[in-house]
C-alpha cells in the first residue's frame, strides 16, 4: 500500500496541555461533499490521521428495481445514476442490451451517439472544473463561467431530446428521435466557440498561484495504487496510465476518429494533474466532435429492433468510457422480458475507494479538494 | 521566473472583461422581455413562454418542440369522452417505470371515433408527483392515445388531490397536440394514416385473393362436375 498510510502517529504534547484525536463526521449534509456523502475523519489538529468513507445514504435500490421491469423501462432510470451524464449512461446500458439481441445500428445513429457522448464529456468536465475551484474557496465566479458554457450544451440536449438532464435519448438499436439540420448547425456553432472558453478559463485559473499551491503535491496517487484499486477514467490517466476504453474497446465508431488520450508521466498524480487532464480532455473531445459533425450522414436513426425485447438466456457486459471512468452494465437474461440480474459498475464508487490513501497526512481543508478532484456523483456511488 | 502573483492578475483581467461585457453583450443581459404579457394572464403551455403565443420558439433560451412534461390523453375532437382514443389496454400502466398510472377498464363497449366498438377507461389517473416524464408510456402505446403535454404551470395549493390528474384533466384534443408539438403531431398523424391505408390495401388484397380463390374453386368444382358427368 501507499507509504503514507503507514505513518505512525504520535500526539503532540505541550507542557500542561492534554491533546487527543478529534473524530469528525463530515457530511452527509455538507456543502463540499457533492451530494450526500459522509466520511468519518480522525484529526490531529488539522491533519487527517484516518478517514473512512461511509456509503449508502442515497441508496435508491436501482439494481433491484431494474430486475422487476422490462429492459426498456429501465432506460430512464439509468439517467438518474450519474445525473450529469445521462447520455453516456444510456449508451452503456444500450450497448449491454444490444449484445443480447442482434440489432444493426444505423450509421447516423452511431454518429449522433458519439456526438452526444462527447458533448456529455464537455458538460461533465466543465462542471467538474467549476466545482473543483469552488471547493478551493473561489466561490461563485469560476463555477458560474463554467455553468454558462454547460448551459449552452444542455440547451442542445433539450432541443434534441426534450430534457436538459434526464435525456432518456438512447434506444436499443439507435436513438429515440432524430435531430434537425438546424440542430447540427447550432451544435457546430457551440463546438466552434468552445475552445475560446477553454482559453479564457485557463487564463483565469491555470497559472493562479493560489490554485497551484493548494493543489500541487496534494492527494498524490501513484500509478501502481491506481491500477491495483481499479481506478479508471481521467483519474487513472492523471496518475500516468494511458488507458481509455474509446481506444481499447473502440465501441461504437470511435475507431474512425483521430484523437489523442492525454496522460501524465505518472511521477506525481496530484490534484493539479487531475484538474489539467480534464482541461486537455475537453480539447480532444472538441476534435472528435468536429470530425463527427463534419461526416454525419443522412439516414435512419433506429435499427429494426424486435417489438417485444425478450432476449434468449445469456450474459453480457457493456462498458463505455464515461466522463468519470469505465461505466459498465452487467446483464443476465433468462428468456423473460425482465433481466434476471442487473449490475452497474459505477466509476464514481470505485474511484472513491482510494480516498483514504490520498487523504492521510493531508490537512482537513485538502480532503475537500481531493474529494472534488475525484469527481463523484452520489447518485452513482450509492445507486 | 515570472513575478509572483502575476497569475492572479491574469485571472482578474478575465473577470474584469466578463464584468464589463455583462453590461454590453446582448447574450449576457439576463433580463427577458416580458412586456408583451397582458396583466394577469399566465402562459398556458411551454410554447408561450416567455414569448408571444403562436411564435415558434427555436432559439436556445426557450422550450423546444420536443419539450415534455406530463402525459395527456388524446381525443379526436368533439365531446372528449366520446372520441377518446384510449381503449384501456393497460400496457402503459404495466410498463410505467415509477408506476404512476392507474386505469380501470369499462365493463361495456362503446363506439369510438371511427365507429368501432371498443372498451374505454372508466378511470384514468396519473399521479404527476410520481411521474418522471420519461415518455415510456408514449412509446409503448399501440393506439397513439397518450402523448406528452408541455403545460408546466401546474402549481397547486393542494398537495395530494391537486397533483392527481383525472381523466377529465388529461383529455386534450388532437388539435391542441398539433399546436404544442406541430412536427411530432404531423409525423404521428401521417404514420397513422399510412398504417390505415396499408391495412385497407391489405384487407382489399386479402378480399380479392379470397374472391379469386373462391372463383377458382367454383370453377374447379364446375370442371370436376363436368368431368364426372362426361
Amino acid at each position: 500500500m501507499n507509504a503514507s498510510t503507514e505513518t505512525s502517529y504520535e500526539l503532540l504534547e505541550q507542557d500542561g496541555l492534554e491533546t487527543s484525536l478529534l473524530e469528525v463526521s463530515m457530511g452527509p449534509h455538507h456543502p463540499s461533499t457533492h451530494g450526500v456523502f459522509r466520511m468519518d475523519v480522525k484529526l490531529d489538529g488539522e491533519t487527517v490521521v484516518d478517514l473512512q468513507p461511509v456509503f449508502g445514504y442515497l441508496h435508491r435500490n436501482h439494481e433491484k428495481l431494474a430486475e422487476n421491469m422490462s429492459y426498456l423501462a429501465n432506460m430512464p432510470f439509468t439517467d438518474r445514476l450519474d445525473y450529469f451524464n445521462s447520455m453516456t449512461n444510456n449508451w452503456a446500458y444500450a450497448l449491454a442490451a444490444e449484445q443480447l439481441v442482434e440489432i444493426e445500428i444505423p450509421e447516423r445513429a452511431e454518429y449522433l451517439r458519439v456526438i452526444m457522448a462527447e458533448l456529455t464529456r464537455l458538460v461533465n468536465h466543465v462542471a467538474l472544473v467549476g466545482f473543483f475551484v469552488n471547493d478551493l474557496g473561489a466561490l461563485g465566479t469560476p463555477l458560474l463561467y463554467a455553468f454558462r458554457e454547460r448551459e449552452k450544451i444542455l440547451d442542445l440536449f433539450e432541443q434534441a431530446s426534450g430534457a436538459r438532464m434526464m435525456c432518456n435519448y438512447f434506444r436499443f438499436g439507435g436513438l429515440r428521435c432524430d435531430v434537425t439540420e438546424d440542430w447540427l448547425d447550432e451544435c457546430r456553432r457551440v463546438v466552434d466557440r468552445f475552445p475560446a472558453f477553454l482559453d479564457e478559463y485557463e487564463q483565469l485559473l491555470s497559472e493562479n498561484e493560489i490554485i497551484l499551491s493548494r493543489t500541487q503535491g496534494v492527494g498524490n496517487l501513484s500509478s501502481e495504487l491506481a491500477i491495483n484499486a481499479g481506478i479508471t477514467g481521467p483519474m487513472l490517466r492523471a496518475s500516468g496510465v494511458s488507458y481509455d476504453l474509446r481506444k481499447v474497446d473502440q465501441y461504437g465508431i470511435y475507431d474512425r476518429f483521430k484523437f489523442r488520450v492525454p496522460y501524465t508521466d505518472g511521477d506525481v498524480g496530484d490534484c493539479y494533474d487531475r484538474f489539467m487532464i480534464r482541461m486537455l480532455e475537453m480539447r480532444e473531445s472538441i476534435k472528435i466532435l468536429k470530425q463527427a459533425l463534419a461526416d454525419i450522414p443522412e439516414g435512419d436513426i433506429i435499427g429494426k429492433a424486435p417489438k417485444v425485447f425478450k432476449p434468449k438466456p445469456a450474459e453480457t457486459y457493456g462498458r463505455v468510457e464515461g466522463p468519470k471512468g469505465e461505466l459498465g452494465f452487467y446483464l443476465i437474461a433468462d428468456g423473460t422480458p425482465k433481466p434476471y440480474r442487473y449490475r452497474v459498475r459505477p466509476p464514481s464508487l470505485i474511484n472513491l475507494t482510494v480516498l483514504r490513501d490520498m487523504c492521510i497526512g493531508q490537512k482537513i481543508a485538502d480532503t475537500v479538494v481531493i474529494l472534488g478532484s475525484i469527481d463523484i456523483v452520489l447518485g452513482e456511488v450509492d445507486r | 521566473m515570472t513575478l509572483l502573483g502575476s497569475g492572479i492578475f491574469k485571472g482578474m483581467a478575465v473577470t474584469f472583461r466578463n464584468f464589463v461585457g455583462s453590461y454590453f453583450q446582448r447574450e449576457r443581459l439576463p433580463t427577458n422581455d416580458y412586456s408583451w404579457r397582458t396583466e394577469g394572464s399566465l402562459p398556458q403551455h411551454a410554447g408561450d413562454y416567455p414569448k408571444e403565443e403562436g411564435e415558434q420558439l427555436r432559439d436556445t433560451t426557450t422550450v423546444t418542440n420536443y419539450s415534455r412534461n406530463f402525459p395527456m390523453l388524446l381525443h379526436d375532437g368533439g365531446e372528449p369522452a366520446e372520441t377518446i382514443r384510449c381503449v384501456a389496454c393497460q400496457i402503459c400502466e404495466r410498463s410505467c417505470p415509477p408506476q404512476c398510472i392507474y386505469i380501470e377498464k369499462s365493463t361495456e363497449k362503446k363506439e369510438d371515433a371511427s365507429g368501432k366498438m371498443q372498451f374505454y377507461p372508466a378511470t384514468f389517473d396519473i399521479d404527476v408527483s410520481v411521474c418522471m416524464s420519461c415518455q415510456i408510456c408514449v412509446e409503448v402505446c399501440p393506439f397513439d392515445a397518450i402523448v406528452m403535454n408541455s403545460q408546466f404551470e401546474l402549481s397547486t395549493p393542494n398537495r395530494f388531490g391537486g397533483l392527481l390528474l383525472r381523466r377529465g384533466d388529461l383529455l386534450k384534443s388532437n388539435d391542441y397536440y398539433h399546436k404544442i408539438h406541430p412536427e411530432e403531431a404531423a409525423a404521428r398523424d401521417k404514420r397513422i394514416a399510412d398504417e390505415k391505408t396499408a391495412k385497407e390495401a391489405k384487407k382489399k388484397a386479402a378480399a380479392e385473393a379470397a374472391k379469386k380463390k373462391a372463383e377458382a374453386k367454383a370453377k374447379a368444382e364446375v370442371e370436376a362436375g363436368e368431368g364426372r358427368s362426361e
